[in-house]
């Protein structure tokens, strides 16, 4: 990532290029094989396999599919408000991902569309860490294309999987999900404030399960989020700006 | 609401959400706090539903096989183990306590 690498010759072009199509592969490839955990659990919630494929193509995002789905597990189809709003809530950063992608991506309107849909933790990781335009560019579409196809298939095995197995909690699957949420989370707990909201988080959604609908605890904990982050409790203003940058890949 | 209707409006929902970025002008990043609580939304939401699918079926708190799992997941994610390699993980042990008949 130094500057030096963006003016250089053809040679350090390619040689950056090249470790761009690397990134993104080994990228696409690990996220691939949380499809088959999707797959899976979103049958054991009671999704056919055309709702779990659907929801691989269209909405494309790993965390909003395993909230939707853990919700519903929870709550069945009447907790579908409280499912499509954690799915919602979920995809909000991949908005914000999309504002700081959109100037690498550059102009067309088609291109631009296919680019906002592929627009997710991993793509945008990928390209924010490279040290030039063109290898952003390749960056940002080799992990797209990866990722889409991988996750795509490997959802379509693991619902296939998920249907034949029959009860899921004989097997374990129930446990699977929370476990697969742990797996997502862990990567963010590396700040004193994230560690906070995380534990404020879970303790108010688990007493609150007694007393509301399922999948309504969830929401109500993200209202820690908002206290949390607009006091910025728990972190020093330049501190988290930083962490906050280096954790989401931007450039330097 | 059927299931349908779910997986359709939701997923609708998220690919507005990504397309609504390429529309705000990147002015918008330079104020920390919505880029930070959009960051702390996503652990929040995350974490809560670790403690739900741990402990809660339907509306009420049960502790059951799911809870050794996924303490095994915390343990096996803290010495860097693979995101699939623990889930199966969680899984078998979640199914071997209960093949003893708790939980």
């Amino acid at each position: 990532m130094s500057e030096n690498d963006s003016n250089g010759g053809d040679v350090a072009d390619s040689r950056s290029s090249k470790n761009a199509r690397k990134a993104g592969l080994a990228v696409g490839l690990a996220a691939a094989a949380y499809g088959v955990s999707y797959g899976a659990l979103a049958v054991a919630a009671g999704l056919d396999v055309w709702q779990t494929c659907v929801m691989s193509l269209l909405m494309f995002t790993g965390g909003s599919q395993f909230a939707l789905v853990g919700v519903i597990t929870a709550g069945g189809v009447a907790a579908g408000p409280a499912a499509i709003a954690s799915a919602a809530i979920l995809g909000i950063r991949n908005g914000i991902y999309g504002v700081r992608v959109s100037p690498i991506i550059g102009a067309g309107f088609w291109r631009r569309i296919a680019a906002a849909w592929v627009t997710i933790d991993e793509t945008t990781a990928v390209s924010t860490n490279q040290p030039d335009l063109k290898s952003q560019r390749v960056g940002f579409w080799t992990t797209a294309a990866a990722t889409f196809i991988g996750w795509n298939l490997t959802t379509l095995i693991g619902a296939l999987i998920g249907d034949a197995m029959g009860d899921p909690k004989v097997w374990g699957l129930d446990a699977a999900a929370a476990a697969a949420f742990v797996g997502l989370l862990w990567p963010r707990l590396k700040q004193m404030q994230t560690v906070a909201v995380a534990s404020a988080a879970a303790v108010i959604a688990i007493i609150l399960t007694p007393v509301m609908m399922p999948g309504l605890p969830v929401l109500v904990a993200g209202v820690t989020a908002l206290i949390v982050g607009g006091f910025n409790w728990f972190g020093n203003k330049s501190a988290a700006t930083e962490e906050n940058l280096e954790a989401e890949g931007v450039p330097t | 609401m059927t299931l349908w209707m779910i997986v359709i409006i939701a997923s609708l929902a998220c690919l507005s959400l990504k397309l609504a970025g390429y529309l705000v002008p990147s002015t918008v990043l330079e104020k920390p706090t919505p880029a930070r609580i959009s960051n702390l939304l996503t652990v929040a939401l995350l974490s809560a539903l670790v403690g739900v699918q741990t402990f809660a079926v339907g509306n009420h708190l049960e502790l059951d096989a799911r809870a050794p799992a996924v303490a095994v997941a915390v343990l096996l994610f803290a010495f860097r183990v693979p995101f699939v390699i623990v889930v199966i993980a969680a899984a078998v042990v979640a199914a071997l306590i209960r093949l003893t008949g708790w939980g």
